[in-house]
């Protein structure tokens, strides 16, 4: 086999990984999500199908598939049957923009662990991120029922008034690290805590130079991804459903895997900005064999990514949800000028250092 | 890296690879749209295909007027979303740009704080 069709095999195999990540951490999350609600609320959960429960959402996709496919004869079909489709689609492609670990070493070339290493992979996350608007405003208007519509209409407004406090964030972390490539924002982690020496810029995890920004961010992606305390385009107590209502099936199950892929990416963005990716301090001065450095950054980067996945879950169950008043104002009044005032001091530091 | 940048002659070369993945996700969302109506029974009829709505027949068409404060946040969100763009470029070169390029992003930062605080005064962002 010569190098360059093994290189392009390797390149491949990366592609379909990187897929099956993604697809596989929709299962994980809905069991570890019900096993630990149940655990929250002293309930036992399921435990019935496979071990522990393990199988829960096997079961659950048979279920889905054996459902019947329910379109309301006033709904605008073609619109209908896109919605979901378009709500599913992004957060997938956000996953195609992540470095989920240092280059690996293939036929001698360098392979990097992200499909697309863009140069302006930062805006093109967030672009990517905000499409999900669409598939939701759509899925809720075509419905043709009052409970969709308003959940629609709700979750569009929280989306795009929350996006600005990220995008607003995010400009603060990028003053810092002065690049838009995932990659190099997180090479430029390296250290735990410190400066660089040769030019004297910040090398330490993001999280240590920008707590605030930090903050924002995750209150903000909470809201990006419709997740309490910031559910209220579901608020089964007030909307039935919100904008999936009248959706049945599959449809209605690409929702949830585009809610918990788009958790997944949110996740990894925080990673990548903030905590310093792949690094963890001490491992650098191993001097371990490429491959074996980026096999040993992988976990480090799936271990924090799991953090923060498992805090998604922890606070959904902690938190109560806001009234629909209080998540604007917050959103407009709290967390948009805090960005503000965050970036404006931000420019201030690094302009006069 | 010098083998990858000497391949590298039009900037798309690095967007490739998102087309067989993007193949694998559309086939899993394909798959799963269709398979419900090839497995599973529909039956229709007049009462069960109405929108829901608490179980009482629905009283006129959803595709209705709403409140016209969507609209401001929209238009608001429009503003401000291009001033995060248009700052883009300025945060990724401040390094370089130093004081002089920050007391332009200043300017530009209070108008739209002028924006956001007249939208502020003029109950733009309370909902009641």
């Amino acid at each position: 086999m010569s190098p360059d069709i093994a290189y392009f095999a390797a390149t491949l195999a990366k592609i379909v990984a990187i897929f099956l990540l993604s697809v596989h951490v929709v299962p994980i999350m809905v069991i570890l999500e019900r096993r630990i609600s149940a655990w929250v609320q002293f309930r036992i959960g399921p435990n019935r199908v496979g071990p522990l429960g393990l199988f829960q959402p096997l079961a659950d996709l048979v279920k889905f598939l054996g459902k019947e496919d329910f379109v309301p004869a006033q709904a605008n079909k073609v619109l209908f049957w896109a919605a979901p489709a378009l709500t599913c689609l992004p957060p997938f492609l956000v996953m195609t923009l992540i470095p989920f670990a240092p280059p690996f070493e293939v036929m001698g070339r360098e392979l990097p662990a992200v499909i697309v290493d863009s140069s302006i992979g930062i805006i093109l996350a967030l672009a990517l991120s905000s499409l999900t608007v669409y598939g939701i405003a759509i899925g809720g208007w075509s419905s043709n029922s009052k409970y969709s519509l308003l959940g629609g209409l709700r979750s569009s407004a929280q989306m795009i008034s929350y996006e600005l406090a990220l995008g607003l964030s995010v400009l603060a972390v990028i003053c810092v690290s002065g690049t838009l490539n995932l990659s190099d924002m997180i090479t430029r982690q390296t250290a735990f805590f410190g400066f660089d020496d040769a030019t004297g810029n910040w090398a330490g995890w993001n999280i240590f130079s920008q707590p605030v920004a930090f903050l924002v961010f995750l209150v903000a992606s909470y809201a990006e991804t419709n997740r309490l305390p910031f559910d209220l385009p579901e608020a089964e107590s007030e909307l039935v459903g919100g904008y999936h209502t009248e959706y049945s099936a599959t449809k209605f199950s690409l929702f949830f895997m585009g809610e918990y892929i788009g958790m997944l990416g949110m996740a990894c963005l925080i990673v990548i900005l903030f905590l310093g990716g792949w690094h963890l301090p001490g491992v650098a001065a191993l001097d371990l064999s490429p491959n074996v450095f980026a096999l040993v950054g992988l976990l480090v980067f799936m271990a924090k990514v799991g953090f923060f996945l498992l805090l998604f879950i922890q606070v959904r169950w902690t938190l109560p949800r806001f009234r629909y008043d209080q998540l604007m104002q917050v959103g407009w009044k709290v967390l948009l000028p805090i960005a503000l005032a965050n970036i404006l001091v931000t420019g201030f530091v690094v302009a006069w250092s | 890296m010098s083998p990858t940048l000497a391949v590298q002659t039009s900037p798309f070369v690095d967007y490739v690879g998102i087309a067989p993945y993007l193949l694998l996700v559309v086939g899993m969302i394909v798959v799963l749209m269709v398979l419900p109506l090839l497995l599973a029974k529909t039956t229709r009829h007049r009462v069960k295909d109405e929108a829901y709505e608490c179980g009482l027949p629905p009283q006129g068409t959803a595709k209705q007027r709403f409140s016209v404060h969507f609209y401001m946040v929209a238009v608001l969100f429009i503003l401000f979303d291009i001033e995060a763009v248009f700052l883009f470029p300025w945060a990724t070169s401040v390094q370089e740009l130093g004081p002089i390029g920050f007391s332009g992003a200043v300017v530009f930062v209070a108008v739209l704080g002028l924006g956001l605080a007249y939208a502020w005064r003029k109950r733009v962002l309370d909902w009641n």
